[in-house]
């Protein structure tokens, strides 16, 4: 009786997601205006997308920004999980409390803390700073979200699937490789996207790190917009946007798939008995 | 009563005996992964590390190199001169093979505690961050709370839609605000459109600006908790508020919200301490008037390039942060034990 559509929740839904999205979507319909004033509508256009793919600098940019995320996002999983699995199954080791503590802090540690830190870092170590620079420190804050993600799909996970098969006979490592790995997959996938974002979108940790003749495309950005507000800003942000909503839309087709598939399999299972 | 484990053998029986393009082919990725594994393993074996150390020793020793030990970094920095020379300061000791010399440069604390400027920044930083995480709330519960109350079949969509932009660039969302709030901008023309202005409100280059711009930054990190929070709350309480005469928005203040504290202090903290150290929020919508120690630090670095005193400005950034984000990680991992 409890779970019911009064107004007050329809009023409290449409005023939410309208605040979400209306800026967005204001962003998007601007990209496509005629005029250079980013206000006043003067008809349909797509001439600042065209001006976009003739911006050596924008497209420099996105494909600098573009690497640094595939391989941050690629390495922050494999960490990540790891570190996920250590926090899930292994509840006492030396320095737990540590090692939890440094998963969770990055995931609310001010960007210009890690920024900065990191900087004197590479600094002090006298590492020459671009490209491998920014993609160590991506992977860095990048893996406590996978670890985070990884490790609560591990604690709701049904153990007794691995008990099976270490009942009949697989080692640990192979039991997770092939029982768990495919069944946390798609939490895995949401943790590789999310790296992938956060790579794509950092400014401050990025600015920090980068050296001469590394700039990423959220740097062009911003510099763009300290220079003044333009359609162009707004085209690249709108492929941006469209990039993610559609890998965003597509991993979670591929989560319910995954989930339909197992509940199907089950089913199966229980027919069989 | 065999239904424990025998349906679950089945289930690993069917996943091997599958048609090729269906189960077979994860198995078969599955067992590549392991093979890469078993490398590894290999090599632990040789200098006696188990598989279990590795899985802990592998991300720990990531951490410790790349998260904690910048941290030790900053805090000797801290005590160093700015130098012009690269790097831009001095060495905190020198070994002339007799003598140690230890120059410890207490300046850039004395500094930072005199020039009223810095104190400043921090308790404005605090008190933007403090409102703005309050506004949080007020917005995101009546969100949070119409999710959590909606069909079932609804919620995981409803949900989607919330961590959706959330996904889209930090930078872009801000921009965003720019064109809606600024003088010629899009909320001056419908007010004065609805004749509720003459003059355009001047809301861009404000503090106001900046609370609009955490608000609408970190409603994900206030709404996700909260409806987590709300969605699993046990129904039958309010039902037996009712039974005993209680009016549904009393027993809203009386059951619901006190139940919530976890989802609301969560929430609070996710929003609270990022934004102390936000830069690109109070840079692009901020004016003049808007004092943030994050703005000040990137100005320190950036233009007057002054990296001791920054390290300075970090380490007590640093401290203030402390005790908000170690309780934030113990209510983390009292609710990882929980689940």
């Amino acid at each position: 009786m409890f779970n019911r559509l009064t107004p007050f929740n329809v009023t409290a839904l449409a005023f939410g997601y309208a605040f979400l999205y209306l800026p967005i979507v204001i962003l998007v319909i601007f990209s496509f205006n005629e005029s250079r004033l980013v206000t006043v509508w003067a008809g349909f256009s797509t001439k600042w997308y065209v001006s976009l793919f003739d911006n050596t600098k924008i497209m420099d940019g996105a494909w600098t920004t573009l690497r640094i995320a595939f391989i941050s996002s690629t390495l922050a999983l494999v960490f990540g999980t790891l570190a996920g699995l250590a926090l899930a199954r292994f509840t006492q080791f030396r320095g737990r409390t540590l090692f939890s503590g440094m998963v969770a802090a990055p995931l609310v540690m001010p960007e210009v803390i890690t920024g900065l830190s990191m900087l004197l870092l590479f600094v002090a170590l006298d590492w020459t700073r671009g490209i491998g620079t920014i993609t160590i420190a991506h992977t860095t804050f990048a893996m406590a979200y996978v670890a985070v993600v990884v490790q609560s799909r591990l604690v709701t996970f049904d153990r007794s699937i691995e008990e099976a098969a270490l009942d009949l006979g697989a080692t640990p490592a192979k039991t997770f490789f092939v029982i768990t790995l495919p069944i946390i997959a798609p939490a895995l996938v949401a943790g590789w996207l999310l790296s992938f974002t956060l790579s794509l979108d950092d400014l401050v940790i990025a600015s920090f790190t980068s050296g001469p003749g590394a700039t990423t495309l959220p740097m062009e950005i911003y510099s763009m917009v300290r220079l003044g507000v333009t359609p162009e800003i707004n085209a690249v942000s709108t492929i941006l946007v469209g990039i993610v909503t559609v890998g965003v839309l597509i991993a979670s087709v591929l989560q319910k798939r995954a989930a339909l598939q197992r509940i199907a399999d089950e089913r199966l299972a229980q027919a069989s008995e | 009563m065999n239904t424990g484990k025998r349906p679950v053998a089945a289930y690993v029986d069917r996943q091997a005996s599958t048609p090729p393009g269906g189960r077979l082919e994860s198995v078969h990725r599955a067992m590549m992964a392991y093979r890469v594994y078993r490398w590894f393993a290999l090599i632990g074996d040789k200098f006696g590390i188990s598989g279990q150390t590795l899985v802990i020793a592998i991300p720990f020793i990531w951490l410790l190199l790349f998260f904690l030990a910048p941290f030790l970094i900053v805090l000797k920095i801290s005590f160093a001169e700015p130098l012009t020379a690269i790097p831009p300061y001095s060495q905190l000791w020198q070994w002339d093979g007799e003598t140690l010399a230890i120059h410890l440069n207490l300046y850039n604390y004395i500094f930072l505690g005199e020039d009223d400027l810095y104190w400043r920044a921090y308790l404005s930083s605090i008190r933007i961050a403090g409102i703005s995480a309050l506004l949080t709330l007020l917005v995101g519960y009546p969100l949070a709370y119409a999710m959590a109350r909606a069909p079932a079949s609804w919620r995981p969509t409803l949900v989607m839609l919330v961590i959706l932009p959330f996904w889209t660039s930090f930078l872009i969302r801000v921009y965003a605000w720019i064109g809606i709030l600024k003088p010629e901008g899009l909320l001056n023309l419908l007010l004065s459109w609805l004749g509720l202005i003459d003059q355009p409100l001047t809301i861009l280059n404000t503090n106001t600006a900046v609370y609009i711009g955490i608000v609408y930054s970190y409603l994900p990190f206030m709404v996700l908790p909260l409806y987590a929070n709300l969605e699993k709350m046990d129904l039958s309480l309010l039902e037996a508020a009712a039974d005993l005469g209680c009016r549904p928005i009393k027993a809203f203040w009386l059951v619901t919200v006190p139940l919530s504290v976890p989802g609301i202090i969560g929430g609070l903290l996710l929003v609270f301490i990022p934004a102390v150290g936000e830069f690109v929020i109070p840079d692009l919508l901020g004016g003049s008037e808007t004092l943030m120690i994050g703005k000040t630090l990137w100005s320190e670095f950036f233009n007057n390039r002054d990296w001791p005193l920054s390290s300075a400005v970090t380490v007590i950034l640093l401290g203030i942060l402390l005790v908000p984000i170690v309780y934030f990680q113990r209510q983390q991992a009292k609710a990882a034990e929980r689940a």
